[in-house]
């Protein structure tokens, strides 16, 4: 039971950072009902802000986090101006094809630039571990579980209560008509390129931190999995992003713990072909009927 | 009386299908003007390009003597033109009350429009009963009065209607013309273009008919309803 509960704590914590990746992949396809593959690379570019921000200026880690939130922010600004905004109305596969170009570019251009060797993160908060009744948790895990849930709540507050949240959500409900009411859809949409990229980078800088390792590869495959636990929770649904984020965290720990554990990717992609035939709209997604 | 809106050799194709030709048409202050037509004679072309959903190939769209052709939505609807969709368009999965905080959009600076709301709530008594309601579950003519009051929100002073009957019960029809008699006596001019020609004719000062893309007859509201071709052609003889 310990051993459970252990892995339990585990899934969640690991869950957090995919339910951050996933938000970003959510919200985006909500807005323009397309999926952003150099997501994952947004997390990877965090982790790296992240590093330079603590390694090389010297910065509180709390500091370092937002700072590279922000800078990452502007980055998912930018590939939305250069490979969506041109293509808003060519054929779906174009756009797609080009934000696929967008995640070589950064994955290569990191590459060449910095190398393809791992780094290690700086260790910029000393691990404490903390025992209950035989359950180990570390300082380290319960920042990355905290800040996810606040950053989460935070996301809420805008999407739920603030002007730009409503325009997201009038957009993402039918941008025709959310241009009769004066809203500027160029504006939402690259202002959830910023919510998104943010989370991302805040997912990529706690998993530094976490496994004390960075490299320009690493956004691939929580990438993939953050996109798995999207479509888990029911794509463009928020509250599915977090719920399938920590379902997907779950399971891997799960399988990992067991003698299968060099199959824990294969199971997390099974899980969406496994959606894909059984609920195609995902946990929390409904069958939509149109009133007329 | 002065023009408020003038529409001058207004065209519009989509690829090869001329769907607007040519078309000139004015609407005064404090008027109800209806376009009638039948089915794909360019009505919601001629209200999108107005709203700026739809480019025009070439042509004039004048608002209180400014060239509003082309100019970012968000300046069409604060200089003050809302439109009603065809088909309501409200937005689902928000409340009613966040839809109408929308119709307010370009003047919501964190203002207070609790007073706002309660003009629209007395207009539209049922809007107020489903506020916490996802707009998604009301039904067509509640749904069409969301719209509007979404619409009012914006303090137009021009209202663009597209086929506000459309799907409706009759009893709902009655009631959205008369809340159309109402808006424009409070002082908001009215453009609207109907499918129900009897309905739109009765109520408009003055009327126009589009027939494929081009003005082919225009009237006051009352000869264009005694009109024998129009009559014939949209009234059911």
């Amino acid at each position: 039971m310990t051993l459970f509960i252990q892995q339990v704590i585990k899934g969640l914590m690991l869950g957090s950072v995919y339910a951050l990746l996933a938000l970003g992949y959510t919200m985006v396809y909500g807005i323009i009902k397309l999926i952003n593959f150099a997501h994952g690379d947004i997390y990877m570019l965090g982790a790296y802000f992240g590093y330079f921000f603590i390694k090389v200026l010297h910065l509180n880690f709390f500091i370092a986090l937002i700072l590279a939130m922000a800078v990452s922010a502007v980055i998912g600004v930018l590939i939305e101006y250069i490979a969506y905004r041109p293509l808003r109305h060519s054929p779906r596969i174009a756009v797609l094809i080009s934000v696929l170009g967008i995640s070589f570019l950064l994955e290569n251009g990191m590459t060449y630039l910095y190398g393809s060797d791992q780094r290690s993160f700086p260790q910029a908060i000393k691990t404490v571990q903390y025992h209950f009744y035989g359950i180990q948790v570390s300082n380290i895990q319960l920042i990355i579980a905290v800040t996810s849930v606040v950053l989460m709540l935070l996301l809420t507050y805008v999407v739920k209560r603030t002007k730009m949240g409503r325009a997201m959500r009038a957009v993402s409900a039918d941008p025709d008509a959310a241009t009769l009411m004066g809203i500027n859809i160029n504006h939402t949409i690259s202002f959830t390129f910023a919510i998104g990229s943010a989370l991302a980078a805040a997912g990529g800088v706690l998993i530094g931190l976490y496994y004390n390792s960075i490299d320009p590869l690493m956004g691939m495959t929580p990438g993939l999995k953050a996109f798995v636990a999207a479509v888990l929770g029911g794509i463009g649904i928020i509250p599915g992003a977090a719920v399938g984020g920590w379902l997907i965290g779950i399971l891997e720990t799960m399988v990992q713990a067991t003698s299968f554990s060099a199959y824990k990717d294969a199971v997390v992609y099974a899980m969406l072909i496994v959606i894909l035939l059984i609920k195609p709209t995902g946990i929390l997604g409904k069958n939509k009927r149109e009133k007329v | 009386m002065s023009a408020l809106l003038t529409v001058e050799n207004l065209n519009v194709s989509y690829g090869a299908i001329k769907a607007v030709q040519n078309v000139n048409f004015t609407v005064h202050d404090n008027e109800i003007v209806s376009l009638i037509g039948a089915n794909g004679a360019g009505k919601t072309t001629i209200l999108r390009t107005i709203s700026n959903l739809t480019k025009p190939t070439s042509g004039h769209i004048n608002f209180q003597n400014q060239d509003i052709l082309g100019m970012d939505s968000a300046k069409i609807v604060s200089s003050g033109i809302a439109q009603v969709p065809e088909g309501r368009r409200v937005f689902a999965g928000m409340t009613v009350q966040e839809n109408l905080q929308l119709g307010a959009f370009t003047r919501d600076k964190g203002t207070n429009l609790k007073s706002e709301y309660a003009l629209i709530y007395d207009q539209f008594p049922i809007l107020k009963e489903r506020r916490n309601q996802d707009a998604a579950t009301l039904s067509g003519g509640e749904q069409q009065m969301l719209a509007m009051g979404r619409a009012l929100m914006a303090k137009p002073k021009l209202l663009l209607l597209d086929e506000p009957s459309m799907g409706l019960a009759p009893l709902f029809i009655e009631k959205i013309f008369d809340i159309i008699k109402t808006v424009n006596a409070q002082g908001v001019t009215v453009l609207v273009i109907e499918q129900n020609a009897n309905q739109a004719l009765k109520i408009a000062d003055r009327g126009y008919v589009l027939e494929s893309g081009q003005i082919t007859m225009t009237g006051t509201g009352a000869e264009l309803l005694a009109s024998d071709d129009v009559r014939k052609a949209y009234l059911g003889g």
